[in-house]
């Protein structure tokens, strides 16, 4: 296991690129402050995603990466600070501009959030359905490519998600996250709860699906295996701020929590190479 | 717009679309496709938008065109504005339809680079052929029976299991206080009791107004409008004021128990509840039925009261029959038995609409659709039962002269 990190690592460090930094950011999050009572999570946190790119976000429990990925949806309307995506405020988006702008991104949830009273495949379908016109086998065969897409066999489509192991759910959570065909993927962490070999081939499908579609990632995630081998950059929530650099940068950030969190002793099990 | 807003940061591929999302959205973009015919070779040529947001036109031009007999079939992609996965996904379809009927397929210049990705897909995925299903009507409709009556069969074993399980549990946790959930108790009679009131009360009063009202427009006739006070008091004490009650109840907490109990058992929580050695009928079960136990008859008892007001008022209103008349004559038309012929109903109700409710809300699993059944079940079962339970002591007491 540890070899095959090793290698699967090294393979991901050639080819890991930083986003053009240059062009505008596709989203952008703009001194945003969220409290909840006299709670404050969000203090003034600036953040932006860059085409092509994989953005990991960590932080501790409770530091509000859950609050930042709905505030950047648009599910949760921050107290003060903008979100701006390509330049639009989404706060200020007419509903149909609103619209648009989410059949061109796809979620996935923590738990997978599919909807338990139908199958896989009419869960794949309801986005679809809900927007275009569309013949019921077209519609199947859409579903049979998202199916193949994340990994999932085709009769898996027939079952309904009580009847699905933890690692389907989240497949076929990223199936329905893809069915519209999206630029931009959220993916609320993605791979918790998974054993390290389901783990390990999901952070190869993110991989794949964002080579091949050019895809966009913003994923929240504790595994560290998972950000060493997928994430081009990395955000940490840290004391209601936001700490944003390459992977390379953030492990040398002297914060204490990041030093803690990237160098304590499961960190560095996760590295191996490092030691 | 002469410069795009963003550039892809890999390698650029010519047919992903431009702009990434605001804006992306040309309604109007046209699918296009054009068939020429040179020599033995069909060729293709694609434009305008080949994108999920157009997949109705896709489709249609999809089926549109036909290749039949075509041996040669060049496919020209470069005119296309924009395609993506699910537009490739359909025409690559089309394309293995015809290369299955022993056509070729030739792209000019590159095929595009979804395809690449299609081809990996579908290489990936081992196709396993799934076994057709033999099917006969006869053998349907003999394995349907068969199993709807093992269901039933299990269904109704899990019924006596579980009323049986409540005597075992009830006797077990009648020894010590602390057993019973003295405070799980109070907060169900608080839950099913004392905010039922109004609405009891409310519908109390205005169902014995009618029964009242009723009454004495058909009395009045043989000049017998006294009567309409016995009719009143018996018909609340007897039957009106427990029976209703029981149907709101019924209607109020026999959900919520379902409902509640449902939603637990999707959360995982009662197994949680089993693994920590917590008897869940101790602890979710029997400080319902309990509480529901105690509520009903003193709801019952709010009921008769003020159904009688209901009465009363009707009585001075419309005929003339005041406080000082009504009380007497109340008293003349009750037997000792008759408000124990209701009472006695309450805590029967009760029991029925709380095992109905908890047995149904055990009953969930897996989907959030089946606890909206169940809790429909739940309200419509307990209502009958309640009603049958109400015709059975009806006879009974005819029977006893009670």
């Amino acid at each position: 296991m540890a070899t095959a990190n090793l290698q699967r690592q090294s393979a991901r460090r050639q080819e890991r690129q930083l986003p053009d930094q240059t062009a505008a950011p596709i989203i952008s999050v703009r001194n945003v402050v969220n409290r909840f009572g006299s709670q404050v999570v969000h203090d003034g946190v600036d953040l932006d995603v860059y085409a092509g790119e994989v953005l990991g976000i960590v932080g501790g429990s409770g530091s509000g990466k859950s609050v930042l990925l709905r505030t950047m949806l648009g599910l949760h309307r921050p107290n003060s600070g903008e979100v701006l995506i390509e330049g639009k405020d989404i706060m200020r988006m007419s509903a149909s501009e609103m619209l648009a702008v989410k059949r061109r991104y796809g979620v996935t949830f923590q738990h997978g959030a599919l909807f338990s009273s139908l199958t896989v495949a009419q869960n794949i379908q309801l986005p679809i359905h809900e927007y275009y016109e569309a013949s019921e086998a077209t519609l199947a065969s859409l579903a049979e490519l998202r199916l193949g897409m994340v990994g999932l066999p085709v009769e898996a489509g027939a079952k309904i998600p009580s009847q699905l192991s933890g690692g389907m759910v989240k497949r076929a959570a990223l199936a329905r996250a893809l069915a519209l065909d999206p630029a931009l993927l959220f993916l609320d962490e993605p791979t918790a709860g998974l054993d390290p070999i389901s783990a390990a081939e999901f952070d190869e499908l993110v991989l794949y699906l964002k080579r091949s579609l050019n895809l966009t990632v913003v994923m929240i995630t504790h595994d560290l295996d998972t950000l060493l081998a997928t994430c081009d950059r990395v955000a940490v929530l840290v004391d209601r701020k936001i700490v944003v650099d390459t992977l390379d940068g953030i492990m040398s950030n002297p914060h204490p929590w990041i030093q803690q969190y990237f160098h304590g002793p499961r960190a560095r099990a996760a590295q191996g190479q490092k030691g | 717009m002469l410069r795009p807003r963003w550039r892809p940061a890999g390698p650029v591929q010519p047919l992903q679309c431009r702009n990434l999302i605001a804006g992306a959205y040309n309604e109007t973009a046209q699918v296009l496709l054009e068939s020429e015919q040179t020599g033995d070779a069909l060729t293709l040529r694609l434009s305008g938008g080949w994108r999920i947001d157009n997949i109705e036109r896709i489709e249609a031009t999809l089926a549109g065109f036909s290749a039949a007999g075509q041996r040669r079939l060049i496919v020209d992609c470069q005119g296309v504005e924009a395609l993506d996965l699910s537009g490739a996904w359909l025409l690559h379809q089309r394309l293995q339809e015809v290369r299955a009927a022993g056509g070729t397929v030739e792209f000019v210049g590159d095929a595009p680079a979804h395809f690449k990705f299609i081809d990996e897909v579908s290489e990936r995925e081992a196709t396993q052929p799934v076994p057709a299903q033999e099917s006969s009507t006869l053998r349907d409709a003999v394995a349907w029976v068969g199993r709807r009556s093992i269901q039933q069969a299990v269904q109704a074993r899990d019924a006596v299991g579980f009323f049986g399980r409540i005597a075992t549990t009830l006797s077990h946790s009648a020894r010590s206080a602390r057993h019973l959930r003295v405070p799980s108790v109070a907060r169900h009679i608080y839950e099913t009791g004392i905010q039922a009131i109004p609405i009891v009360s409310l519908i109390a009063f205005l169902i014995s107004v009618i029964v009242a009202y009723l009454g004495a427009q058909q009395l009045q006739q043989f000049g017998a409008e006294i009567y309409t006070v016995d009719l009143v008091a018996i018909a609340v004490l007897r039957e009106m004021g427990v029976l209703l009650t029981a149907i709101i109840v019924a209607g109020r907490s026999g959900s919520a128990f379902a409902a509640e109990i449902g939603v637990m058992r999707l959360n995982d929580e009662i197994d949680a509840l089993q693994s920590m050695g917590v008897d869940y009928f101790e602890v979710l079960v029997l400080p319902r039925l309990i509480g529901l136990i105690i509520a009903l008859p003193l709801l019952t008892i709010i009921a008769d009261a003020m159904g009688l007001a209901g009465g009363a008022l009707l009585s001075s209103l419309l005929l003339d029959i005041n406080l000082s008349q009504f009380i007497p004559r109340v008293q003349a038309a009750l037997a000792p038995t008759t408000f124990w012929a209701g009472m006695i109903k309450a805590p029967v109700f009760a029991m029925l609409i709380a095992m109905v409710g908890t047995y149904r809300g055990m009953q969930v699993r897996d989907s959030s659709r089946e606890l909206g059944r169940l809790t429909t079940v739940a309200v419509v079962q307990s209502i009958f039962l309640v009603i049958f339970a109400d015709a059975i002591f009806a006879v009974v007491f005819v029977q006893l002269d009670f």
